[in-house]
């Protein structure tokens, strides 16, 4: 390439001009003030000249003439008639480059080249993946000084941290992908590529979150289509030129440049089969309406707010540096910085003294200066809203520290600062701040940290700072969060998951865990690419079109007689909903009648409606935290219990089958017996998917443990009522999650006789629920309803529209079939494959460094 | 010398909250190492000040008057007169901070450095330097001999049999003990923390010391097999800080051994600038430990000065 050679050029140039005017100054006069300074009156270390536009990147921008355009199918694509937008050096606000302004045909150019490019990408061996993706490390390292000083100009993120963490990070991440493609076909045996992933940047950290999306996808087979936020671009469309360089063949990694409606625009079109997002709740709730019944599938890696808890038996000092690290690093306006100090009361004055006296030794300025611990805002409006919120703290009542010695004139600079006296009812607490304001809060013990830690509506990452061990890992699994650091912060690692739950999304980035989120089972078609026709606001809103029972109608069950030979009447059989361990009344006081295969009504069940979905939830929180606790052992026992009482009743529920379906008396028995089959397959399950030990560059132990989604509510499919839905169940409730179960609509019966048997079975009141009724109805409030964790759904393409739409309230994990192909619920892959385990968990990573020997 | 450290009582309620998580302080350490880089000019200035802070040391079985001698007139003369003119620093009284020689050569350094009509003080080890493994009562008599001597500072090393086996009491009794021998003198206490264990006995060690009345501690006799580490340094520094905190007296904190090059020395002084402040970065609350540091110190210098790197012969050897 030819601006590699002028920029060699230049560089040598340049270094001759210096050493001339070296020699013109002769030998150097120590001025008075170095003296001083060092003598130490007053003042700072040595900061004597600003920093110059680096020759290496002036090369590579005035090699492209300073004009970018989009990176579309291995070349520049420059259409005409474009708008231009100018990234500036965000100290200075010189001028670096322009680029463009796409539109939708330049995302329709990119999306058809990706296409394109999958049918060869997609069928290329793991091992040639390997090679290219290897390659691109490779590549990425020799320009890692050109990337670092590239990223740090375009984001404001310090030089330092861009060249010291971003940049070794993201070629480690090539590396550990590279190795994941290469063993695709051992590792992910069962799964294939999706096709055309489409990957939306943030502007903080552009570089590692391009690498923690990009690298999974290609390694399992995926391309790309990246469009980098609108004001940080420069970085995403060099590595693009990278990968290009590198030998990765056309079309697999395309950069389009833009605003945020093109982000929109890429997110919209059709033929892709993934979204992958960081950025804003806001904008990921909007993106989670936005591709509702797709078929898309979304990760989504939002905000937090992380707790950084520390104890009285912690190292206040260590915790001091690693809170000025975690928090300051990027001005704060990294996502998972940790931005809520929850400090134990009785050390709370000691650490804010040492805290203090810390910030004072922070310094601000150019990003480019090494020594510097802060650089600039994004803007000027940012230091405004940020202003404002620390006005109104104070206003609040209170304390405001700022520690203003070092902040340059003039520039967006903000200086660092920490509030403490505030309340979790203020605005400062609840919302979450870009910028290097920390809010500090006390607590009084571990449990109240634990509670203070949980109560925000984001779960992304936490910090535990004490050298108590049994303290420290209880706390870490009792935080609702995506990632712990125990005695740490920030830590991260290509071989770890990283991402958040609740509404800091889902979805992991790095290790095993990222690659699900590009993959789909083997045996899968991507379901209905067009989006339903639907107001997702209308559907489902009420319990249903089916009148009330009509006591004129004759289809009354009672005409059965339970002996036809003494024309007795039979007992009316209404079946009740079961919620909390018991039977209850719906609290509609109405029913549904069943249908047999003939027609004839069979019985009646309870039509439930969205109160016995709250009542169904709240019991299922109820039970949820103990049921989590319950070992691995207790859980399988229950389970091979439920087996045990169900073979008890094998001809019975069979015949049930019979009658309601139209299975053949064999048919039922094999899907009974299938039943207990996979009964006996999640209960061997109970012990076996906690977690692993992720190979990270960490001197210790980082972990990742699965743990359950929370309260999950499961809407059951027509096909095989029975084997479905004990399907879905199990695996659920034995990795630790309670449920809330909509049976199928049509064939209710079996899951409703199945009350009987969790009743004999041990099974602890709350963890199943039973509602029937109109199951999307039902669904929908089940999506709605804020403290459900996850929603799967196996019904109809409306209803799977509709549970898509109303999860972005909380954002919460939904699964649903998109109404299309019939899952074989008796094929073992496709009625028990490792995609239930991945839904009925979520993986929280703890990172605990070790080491106290020393010396002799 | 400074106010002066008077001691408290021992306060081992301090001691059993004491905590030191070792990673994070590796981390730290780490970071403090890259993170204040000085350049140009002021790396020259920073340079001369590590210079005023040494106490330029031999401590051999070797050591005879003739370069005990010759140490003292480098101490007077630690950069070469021309190299400090061309900086415009000939007048600043540019010296090292003592002389650090063993008890039975401080008289010949006394006498040196009269010769040389030159007031640097002469430190002296004291106590069985370096094991501190004989009894009380011949270590004291030690300090005693090296004070009538001359020497106006006595670097003593603890007893680290009383720090492994927790014996913090009788700790601080000894160094108790110690302080009274030295009567006017300066006491630097040396832990020898490359022999303490943990750095959590770091920390709790130059609690004591500093309990005890030291008016400097320092890291190591240079003879343990790991000495003046960054992170050894770092759990100090926070000890000074949080005694300074606790009781107002600021104590003198003096890394030594494998204190080698121009780079490590500005290490340390930005370690100090960070943690302590600009108030530690003088003699009379820092010094560096070193005998080849100088020499090292002195090729930047003239790097500095003259674009040039110099040849070991270029200098005047100490």
């Amino acid at each position: 390439m030819d601006w590699i050679r002028q920029m060699w050029a230049k560089s040598q140039k340049e270094r001759g001009v210096a050493g001339e005017e070296e020699e013109t100054n002769g030998p150097r006069l120590i001025k008075e003030e170095a003296w001083n300074l060092c003598k130490g009156l007053e003042g700072d270390p040595p900061n004597d000249t600003s920093v110059q536009e680096p020759p290496l990147l002036k090369a590579w921008l005035e090699s492209h003439g300073r004009s970018f355009g989009h990176f579309v199918d291995g070349k520049w694509l420059k259409p005409g008639g474009r708008e231009t937008y100018a990234t500036k050096n965000p100290t200075t606000g010189e001028h670096l480059a322009t680029t463009l302004q796409g539109n939708g045909e330049d995302v329709k150019a990119a999306v058809s080249a990706a296409t394109n490019a999958f049918q060869i990408w997609g069928q290329q061996s793991a091992h040639v993946r390997a090679r290219h993706l290897y390659n691109v490390a490779r590549n990425i390292q020799k320009h890692q000084r050109l990337l670092s000083l590239l990223e740090s100009l375009d984001s404001g993120k310090l030089l330092r941290d861009a060249r010291d963490a971003d940049l070794p990070l993201v070629v480690r991440h090539f590396y550990h992908y590279a190795g994941w493609a290469q063993l695709m076909e051992v590792e992910m045996k069962d799964w294939k590529p999706l096709g055309v992933v489409a990957v939306l940047l943030p502007r903080n950290s552009p570089l590692l979150t391009l690498a923690w999306k990009v690298c999974p996808a290609l390694a399992m087979g995926n391309t790309v289509v990246l469009k980098p936020a609108s004001s940080t671009r420069l970085t995403a469309l060099l590595l693009a030129e990278l990968c290009a360089q590198a030998g990765l063949p056309p079309g697999v990694l395309n950069v389009v440049t833009g605003d945020q409606g093109l982000g929109e625009a890429l997110a919209a079109h059709s033929d892709l089969d993934q979204v992958a997002f960081a950025g804003s709740v806001e904008a990921g709730r909007s993106l989670r309406c936005a591709t509702a019944g797709t078929g898309k599938k979304l990760s989504l890696q939002l905000g937090g707010k992380s707790p950084f808890i520390v104890f009285d038996s912690a190292d206040l000092d260590s915790a001091v540096d690693g809170l000025v690290d975690a928090f300051w690093l990027n001005q704060g306006q990294a996502h998972n910085a940790g931005s809520q100090l929850l400090l134990q009361e009785s050390i709370a004055k000691d650490f804010i003294q040492r805290l203090k006296r810390r910030m004072g030794q922070l310094r601000v300025g150019d990003s480019l200066d090494k020594a510097m611990d802060l650089g600039a805002l994004a803007d000027e409006k940012q230091r405004d809203a940020i202003e404002s919120l620390v006005v109104e703290a104070r206003a609040e009542g209170a304390e405001i520290f700022q520690a203003w010695a070092a902040l340059p004139s003039s520039g967006p600079f903000y200086p660092p600062t920490l509030i403490t006296g505030v309340y979790t009812t203020s605005r400062c607490v609840r919302e979450e701040m870009f910028g290097p304001v920390l809010i500090s809060l006390t607590f009084r013990t571990a449990k109240e940290a634990v509670a203070l830690g949980n109560s925000t509506p984001y779960g992304l990452a936490a910090s535990v700072w004490t050298e108590t061990l049994p303290l420290a890992l209880e706390v870490a699994r009792s935080l609702q969060v995506g990632t712990v650091w125990i005695n740490g912060h920030n830590m991260l690692d290509a071989a770890s998951a990283f991402g958040g739950c609740k509404e800091s999304g889902y979805g992991r980035d790095g290790g095993k865990e990222s690659l699900y989120e590009y993959v789909r089972p083997k045996w899968e078609i991507r379901p209905c690419s067009s989006a339903a026709d639907l107001n997702c606001k209308t559907f489902a809103t009420s319990q249903g079109t089916e009148a009330p029972l009509n006591p004129g109608e004759k289809r009354v069950p009672h005409s059965v007689t339970s002996d036809p030979d003494r024309n007795f009447p039979s007992v009316d059989r209404t079946y009740k909903l079961y919620y909390g361990g018991a039977q209850k009344r719906p609290d509609s006081m109405s029913s549904r009648a069943v249908l047999d295969h003939t027609g004839k009504i069979l019985a009646y069940v309870a039509d439930g409606s969205i109160k016995d979905i709250r009542n169904a939830v709240e019991a299922a929180h109820k039970a949820a935290p103990g049921w989590a606790k319950q070992t691995a052992h207790t859980r399988a026992q229950i389970l091979y219990y439920l087996a045990e009482n169900l073979e008890l009743r094998r001809a019975e529920v069979a015949s049930q089958l019979e009658a309601l379906t139209s299975v053949g008396r064999e048919d039922a028995l094999r899907e009974v017996d299938l039943s207990l089959q996979r009964l006996f397959h999640w209960a061997a399950y109970s012990d076996k998917y906690g977690g692993t030990v992720q190979e990270t560059v960490l001197y210790g132990a980082s972990l990742l443990f699965r743990e359950p989604v929370g309260v999950v509510g499961i809407t059951c499919p027509d096909e095989q009522p029975l084997l479905s839905f004990i399907s879905l169940l199990a695996p659920a409730i034995i990795r630790g999650n309670c449920v809330v179960m909509v049976p199928s609509e049509r064939y209710p019966l079996p899951a409703l006789d199945f009350y009987q048997v969790l009743d004999t079975s041990d099974v602890p009141g709350g963890v199943v629920n039973i509602i029937s009724g109109n199951q999307d109805h039902l669904s929908r409030g089940l999506a709605e309803h804020q403290d459900v964790q996850a929603v799967w759904y196996f019904g109809s393409k409306e209803g799977s529209a509709a549970v898509e739409w109303a999860s972005s309230g909380n954002l919460k994990r939904t699964w649903v079939n998109y109404g299309a192909g019939r899952r074989c619920w008796s094929d073992l892959q496709e009625g028990a494959g490792e995609e239930f385990l991945y839904q009925a968990t979520q993986c929280k990573s703890v990172w605990m460094p070790m080491g106290d020997i020393f010396a002799n | 010398m400074a106010a002066g450290n008077q001691g408290t009582e021992l306060d081992l309620s301090w001691l059993a909250r004491v905590r030191v998580n070792q990673p994070a302080v590796l981390r730290r350490a780490e970071q403090i190492q890259t993170r204040r880089a000085v350049k140009k000019n002021w790396q020259a200035a920073w340079l001369l000040r590590a210079v005023t802070c040494i106490d330029l040391t031999t401590l051999s079985g070797d050591d005879t008057p003739s370069n005990v001698c010759r140490l003292c007139y480098k101490a007077k003369h630690p950069i070469r007169e021309d190299l400090l003119q061309a900086m415009n620093m000939h007048d600043k009284g540019i010296t090292t901070a003592a002389v650090c020689v063993y008890p039975a050569r401080v008289a010949d350094a006394v006498k040196a450095l009269r010769a040389a009509n030159c007031d640097i003080p002469v430190a002296s080890v004291a106590t069985g330097f370096p094991a501190g493994q004989t009894a009380l009562k011949t270590r004291l008599e030690e300090i005693r001999i090296a004070v009538e001597d001359g020497a106006k500072e006595i670097d003593v090393v603890i007893n680290r049999t009383l720090v492994l086996t927790g014996q913090w009491e009788v700790l601080f009794e000894e160094i108790r003990q110690f302080r009274q021998a030295c009567g006017e003198a300066h006491m630097k206490t040396i832990l020898g923390t490359g022999e303490l264990g943990s750095l959590t006995n770091v920390y709790k060690a130059s609690l004591v010391a500093m309990m005890a009345g030291s008016d400097f501690i320092k890291t190591s006799t240079g003879k343990e097999a790991v000495n003046a580490t960054v992170p050894v340094g770092l759990v100090m520094v926070r000890a000074i800080r949080d005694f300074f905190w606790r009781t107002g007296y600021k104590v003198g904190f003096k890394p030594a051994g494998g204190i080698r090059t121009a780079k490590d020395a500005l290490v340390w002084l930005s370690l100090i600038k960070e943690e302590l402040g600009d108030e530690w970065l003088k003699p009379e609350l820092f010094r560096l430990g070193a005998s080849s540091l100088l020499a090292d110190i002195e090729r930047q210098i003239y790097h500095h000065v003259t674009g040039r790197y110099a040849a070991y012969h270029d200098l005047p050897m100490a």
